[in-house]
C-alpha cells in the first residue's frame, strides 16, 4: 500500500478506536449515568421523552436486554447522523449545537498558538543547533524549565502579572461581553485582544519542546556526510544551514507532531479553564461538573476527530517533504 | 579485491568515519562495560541532580518536620512572615506545611505512574520490537492509536464517569499510566529494533543463546539509558498530568498534591486577591522538579547520542578549520 | 566552460607542482592528544595521480581534509603549510585564507569526491538541485538554461543518463551515485580533485568502470588527483606516484613502478604482501605476512596487469 494509503487507513482505525472507546467507557465504569441524566433533565424542566432517553441509553449504556452489538450499531448510526443527544447543562440545546458554538474559539486559539510555537521553536532550534558552543547553547536548559512548567500555573502567573498587576490584558473571557458576536472588526479585534494571554501561555509552554527537538536534530545532522560535502563545495553557510541541515533536521519534528499536538490540546483545555475562555475545553469541564455525560462524550469525540484530522494532514505533509517515504515498500 | 562493506551503523553509534573519533570514543563501544552507560559529570547534571534531590528530600522528610497542614487558624489570608514561612491560606492553614505534604503526594503519584507507564511501554515496545512479525504489527498499531488519541480529554472522561467516592490515588494512577505509555513504547521499540540488528546480537543468536538471555544480557543493558530517559519523561508527565487533573477538580479525592493545592488556591480566589504565596510555590516546585529531571535527561541523552557531547578540548592558538 | 586541457597541456601551462604540502602537522586536541598527521610533506604535479595508501586510522583522510581545511574540531593544524599553485600564476596559502576566500576557492580550484557516496548526497533534494547549488553559488551569472546544459553535459561525461537528473539520491544505485559525485566534482573544471575511497563501497566490476572513467577524464581534462584508499594494488594500476602512510607519517613516496618492483620500507612490503595474488600455485595465495622478496615464486609468474 502506498504511504498515503497506509496513513489514511491508520487514521480510520484510530477513529474507529476512539468511537468504540467512547462507547465502552461509560459501560465499563460503575454507576448508572442514564438515570442521573434523566433526573437532571427533569430538574431542568425537560420531558422524559422516550426518544431522548433512547439516545442517552445508546450513548451511555442501559440495563435493557438489548444486545451490546445492536446497541453498538445504533450508536454508530446516531454518530453518522450527528445526533449526540441533548445537553443537560446547556438545556435545551443539543450537544452538537453547543459544540458547534464553542469549537471555533478553541480551534483558532490552539491553531494559531501551535503554529506560532512551532515556527518560533523550530527557527530558534535551527539557529541554536547550528552555532554550537556559542552562548546560545546555554539557552537550552532554560527552555527545559519552561517545558516542565504546568500550563495552568504559567497561565495563573501570566494572569497575575499582566492582568491583576499591570492591567495590560483582560482577566478572563473570550471577548468583551458588551459586544455582540459577529464578523465586525470591533468584535474580532476584541477577540484577538482577549486571546493574547491564553495564546501566550500555550506558546511559552510548548515552544521549549520544539526548540529542543530541533536543536538536537541540527546537532546530529551537522555531523552528517552531506553537510561535509556541502562545505567542501564552498556553499554559503546560510544556505548549508537551511537547505542541507535544517531541511533534514526538521523531519522528526514534523513526524513527532502527533505527540505534541496531544499535549497542546491538553494544555489548551486547562488554559481555557483558567481564562474562562469560551472554547470547547471549558465546555468539557462544565459538562463534567454538571454530570452532563452526553456533552462530555460529544466533546471528547469532536476533540479526537480534530486531533486525528490535524495529524493526518501533517502526516500527509511529511510524505511530501521527505521523498524517501514515498519510495518505501 | 576490496571487500570492506560500507558502514550501516545507525546514528547513535560513534562512527569511525572520515573524522576519526577521539580515543575515548573507542571505549564507548556498547559492551557490558557499565562505565560506558553512566552519565558523564557536567554542570547540567549537577544542577539537575541537586534540584531533584532537594525536592525529593523536601517531600519525604518535610511532612515530618512541618506543622499540621490542615490546622485552621483564625488569621485568614496572610502573606509570609510571623511564624508562617509561606503565609496562610484563606482558612488560615499554613502554606508551607501544605506544600510539604503536597510535594510528597505528587512525588508518590509521579513515581507510581512512572513505574507503571514505563513497564507498559517496555512490554509493548521492547517485546514487540524484539519479536517482530505479527506481534510487532499489532503492538505498534495499538500504541500508535493510543498515542494519537488525545490524553487529557480521555483521562477527564474516564475520571468523570467514576463516582467521586471511588476516585482514589490508585485509580488515578492507573488511568494516567494507561494513557501515558504510548510515546515511550515507540521510542523503546525503535531502539530495540536498531539493537536487534547489531552484529553482536546476531552473533549471540547464532551462538545459540536463548532469547531471554539475548534480551537480558545483550539488549537490555544497552537499552538502560533509553529506559532511564523514558522513565524520567514518564514521571514528569505523571506529575504534570496529575496536577492538571487535580486543578480541574478531577483528581484523587482525599489526597493532597501540588495540583490540589492549586485547585484550592484557584477556588479561594488567590489570583484575584493577589495571594502569590499560595499559588506560586506549588507550581514552582513542579517546574523546578521537572526542570531538574529534564537536566538529568540531557545527560542521559548525551550517552544515547554521543554526537550531542562536547569533547573537552585544550585551547591552543592555531589555525582552525573554516566554519 | 570546459577548457578541454589534456594532462600534457596542463603540465605545459605552468611548470611545477599544483599543490605543495610542507611539514604538515595535525593534532586532535582531546584530553590525550592524538598526533594524526606528522610532519607530512608532498607535492602534487599537474595532471598527476598521486595515490595515498595506508591502513585505517593512519591519517590519510585527516591529511586530505586538512589540505582543504575541512577538518573539524577537535582536529587542529598545528604546523606546516599547504600551498596551491594556481595555473593562472598565483600561489595561495590555503591555511591562511580567510573564510570567505576559502569558500570561493573551494570546488572552483579544488574539489572532492567522498567515500561511499552513501550519505554524501543530501537525501531530501534532487540530484539536479545539488549540482545546481554549486553553479548558482560560484557562477551566479549562469542562466538557468546554461546550468541545465552543463549538468546534462557532465552526466554524459561520466556515463549517467541525464534523464536521472531529477531523481533523489536513494533512487540511484551505488555506482550511479558515485558517478554523480564525480560529475559534481568536475562542474567547475577544478585543477585538483581529492578522492577519498571513492570506490570502496562498490563491487569490483563497477569499481573497474569508475576507475576507467577517472583515467579517461584525467586525460581529457587535465586535473590532478589525490586518490586515497587502503587498497594498494588498485593504486598500483591507477597512480603515477604512490605515498604510503603509517601512523601519520609518509614512510615511502615513489612511482607506482618503483613501489611494486623495489619497495624500500618494510611496511610497504608488508602491505604488498597482504594482498593475495590471483595467480600462482594452488595455496600460494595464502601469505605468511612475512616480508618476502619480490622475486617470483618458482613455477609462477607474477603478471604485470595492464593498467588501462
Amino acid at each position: 500500500m502506498s504511504y498515503y494509503g497506509r496513513k489514511f487507513a491508520f487514521y480510520l482505525v484510530a477513529l474507529w478506536a476512539a468511537v468504540t472507546l467512547n462507547f465502552f467507557i461509560p459501560r465499563l465504569l460503575p454507576g448508572n449515568p442514564v438515570d442521573i441524566l434523566m433526573a437532571k433533565l427533569q430538574q431542568r424542566g425537560g420531558s422524559v421523552d422516550p426518544s431522548v432517553r433512547r439516545t442517552y441509553e445508546l450513548l451511555l449504556g442501559s440495563d435493557s436486554d438489548e444486545s451490546l452489538w445492536s446497541q453498538y450499531l445504533s450508536y454508530w448510526n446516531n454518530m453518522a447522523h450527528g445526533d449526540l443527544g441533548i445537553s443537560v447543562s446547556a438545556f435545551p440545546a443539543k450537544v452538537s449545537d453547543v459544540i458547534a458554538q464553542s469549537l471555533p474559539w478553541t480551534i483558532v486559539l490552539v491553531g494559531i498558538a501551535t503554529l506560532i510555537s512551532f515556527a518560533l521553536g523550530v527557527a530558534l532550534g535551527i539557529v541554536v543547533g547550528w552555532r554550537r558552543g556559542s552562548w546560545l547553547d546555554s539557552l537550552v536548559p532554560a527552555t527545559t524549565v519552561l517545558a516542565a512548567v504546568p500550563y495552568f500555573w504559567l497561565a495563573l502567573i501570566l494572569v497575575a502579572l499582566f492582568s491583576s498587576a499591570l492591567h495590560w490584558f483582560p482577566l478572563l473571557g473570550g471577548y468583551d461581553v458588551r459586544l455582540s458576536p459577529g464578523w465586525s472588526w470591533e468584535f474580532i479585534s476584541s477577540a484577538a485582544y482577549y486571546g493574547v494571554l491564553p495564546a501566550l501561555t500555550i506558546v511559552i509552554s510548548s515552544i521549549g519542546g520544539w526548540l529542543l527537538g530541533m536543536r538536537n536534530m541540527m546537532v546530529s545532522t551537522a555531523s552528517e556526510d552531506y553537510i561535509l560535502t556541502a562545505q567542501a563545495k564552498g556553499l554559503r553557510p546560510g544556505r548549508i544551514m537551511m537547505r542541507y541541515a535544517a531541511r533534514n533536521a526538521v523531519l522528526p519534528s514534523v513526524a513527532g507532531f502527533a505527540i505534541s499536538l496531544g499535549f497542546v490540546v491538553s494544555g489548551a483545555i486547562v488554559t481555557e479553564q483558567v481564562f474562562s475562555y469560551p472554547g470547547i475545553g471549558s465546555k468539557l469541564l462544565q459538562a463534567v461538573q454538571n454530570n452532563d455525560y452526553a456533552l462530555m462524550q460529544g466533546i471528547f469525540l469532536v476533540i479526537t476527530v480534530a486531533v486525528l484530522g490535524a495529524n493526518l494532514i501533517v502526516d500527509l505533509l511529511y510524505g511530501v517533504i521527505d521523498p524517501r517515504t514515498r519510495a518505501r515498500r | 579485491m576490496t571487500n570492506i562493506s560500507p558502514s550501516t551503523e545507525p546514528v547513535s553509534e560513534p562512527r569511525q568515519g572520515p573524522v576519526p573519533a577521539a580515543p575515548e570514543a573507542a571505549r564507548r563501544r556498547p559492551v557490558s562495560g557499565w562505565r560506558a552507560i553512566l552519565p558523564r559529570w557536567s554542570p547540567k547534571l549537577g544542577v539537575g541532580l541537586g534540584l531533584v534531590t532537594a525536592i525529593a528530600l523536601f517531600g519525604i522528610l518535610g511532612p515530618m518536620v512541618v506543622g499540621d497542614p490542615a490546622a485552621i487558624n483564625n488569621v485568614g489570608l496572610t502573606p509570609p512572615g510571623g511564624g508562617h514561612l509561606l503565609g496562610t491560606t484563606q482558612t488560615g492553614q499554613d502554606v508551607f506545611a501544605q506544600l510539604a505534604y503536597a510535594t510528597r503526594g505528587s512525588l508518590q503519584v509521579g513515581l507510581l505512574v512512572g513505574v507503571m507507564a514505563t513497564a507498559l511501554s517496555a512490554l509493548f515496545g521492547i517485546i514487540g520490537g524484539y519479536v517482530g512479525g505479527a506481534v510487532d504489527e499489532v503492538f505498534s498499531l495499538f500504541s500508535n492509536v493510543m498515542l494519537v488519541i488525545p490524553g487529557l480529554p480521555l483521562v477527564i472522561v474516564i475520571s468523570a464517569f467514576v463516582p467521586a467516592a471511588q476516585r482514589g490515588a490508585w485509580m488515578i494512577a492507573i488511568v494516567l499510566a494507561i494513557t501515558g505509555w504510548a510515546a515511550s513504547s515507540r521510542v523503546l521499540r525503535a531502539q530495540t529494533l536498531s539493537l536487534r540488528n547489531r552484529d553482536y546480537v546476531a552473533a549471540s543468536r547464532v551462538a545459540g543463546e536463548k532469547p531471554w538471555r539475548v534480551v537480558s544480557v545483550e539488549i537490555l543493558p544497552n537499552l538502560l539509558p533509553v529506559l532511564a530517559s523514558q522513565f524520567v519523561f514518564a514521571v514528569i508527565f505523571a506529575i504534570l498530568s496529575e496536577a492538571g487533573l487535580s486543578f480541574l477538580g478531577l483528581g484523587a479525592s482525599n489526597s493532597s498534591t501540588l495540583g490540589t493545592m492549586l485547585y484550592y488556591a484557584q477556588n479561594g480566589f488567590a489570583l484575584q486577591l493577589e495571594a502569590w504565596w499560595w499559588f506560586v510555590p506549588p507550581g514552582a516546585v513542579i517546574a523546578l522538579f521537572g526542570c531538574g529531571l529534564s537536566l538529568i535527561n540531557f545527560s542521559i541523552d548525551e550517552i544515547i547520542n554521543p554526537k550531542l557531547r562536547t569533547e573537552p578540548r585544550k585551547r591552543a592558538a592555531s589555525r582552525s578549520a573554516a566554519a | 566552460m570546459t577548457t578541454n586541457t589534456t594532462a600534457a597541456d596542463a603540465r605545459r601551462a605552468r611548470p611545477g607542482p599544483v599543490l605543495t604540502v610542507e611539514h604538515l602537522d595535525v593534532i586532535y586536541q582531546v584530553a590525550a592528544p592524538v598526533h594524526a598527521v606528522r610532519d607530512v610533506s608532498l607535492t602534487l604535479g599537474r595532471g598527476e595521480i598521486l595515490g595515498l595508501a595506508g591502513e585505517s586510522g593512519c591519517g590519510k583522510t585527516t591529511l586530505a581534509y586538512a589540505i582543504n581545511r575541512l577538518h573539524r574540531p577537535p582536529a587542529e593544524v598545528t604546523a606546516g603549510s599547504v600551498t596551491f599553485h594556481d595555473r593562472d600564476g598565483h600561489d595561495l596559502d590555503l591555511l591562511a585564507l580567510k573564510n570567505e576566500e576559502l569558500r570561493r576557492f573551494r570546488w572552483v580550484k579544488l574539489s572532492m569526491v567522498f567515500q561511499g557516496a552513501m550519505n554524501a548526497l543530501n537525501p531530501v533534494t534532487s540530484v539536479r538541485a545539488q549540482l545546481d547549488d554549486v553553479l548558482t553559488t560560484h557562477v551566479p551569472s549562469m542562466s538557468r538554461r546554461a546550468r541545465r546544459a552543463r549538468c546534462a553535459e557532465l552526466f554524459d561525461l561520466v556515463g549517467v543518463d541525464p534523464g536521472r537528473l531529477d531523481s533523489y539520491p536513494h533512487e540511484l544505485s551505488g555506482g550511479m551515485r558515485q558517478r554523480v559525485m564525480i560529475a559534481m566534482a568536475l562542474l567547475l573544471d577544478p585543477q585538483v580533485m581529492i578522492m577519498d575511497e571513492p570506490t570502496t563501497a562498490l563491487d569490483v566490476v563497477v569499481q573497474r568502470g569508475i576507475l576507467r572513467e577517472i583515467l579517461r577524464l584525467r586525460e581529457e581534462l587535465g586535473f590532478a588527483v589525490i586518490f586515497i584508499t587502503h587498497d594498494l594494488p588498485l593504486l598500483l594500476e591507477l597512480s603515477d606516484r604512490i605515498a604510503i602512510m603509517l601512523e601519520g607519517e609518509i614512510v615511502e613516496l615513489a612511482s607506482a613502478d618503483e613501489i611494486y618492483q623495489r619497495p624500500q620500507h618494510p611496511y610497504t612490503r608488508k602491505l604488498l604482501d597482504a594482498f593475495p595474488s590471483l595467480t600462482g600455485d594452488r595455496g600460494a595465495f595464502i601469505r605468511s605476512g612475512a616480508s618476502s622478496s619480490r622475486e617470483p615464486l618458482p613455477g609462477s609468474q607474477p603478471e604485470t596487469v595492464d593498467p588501462r
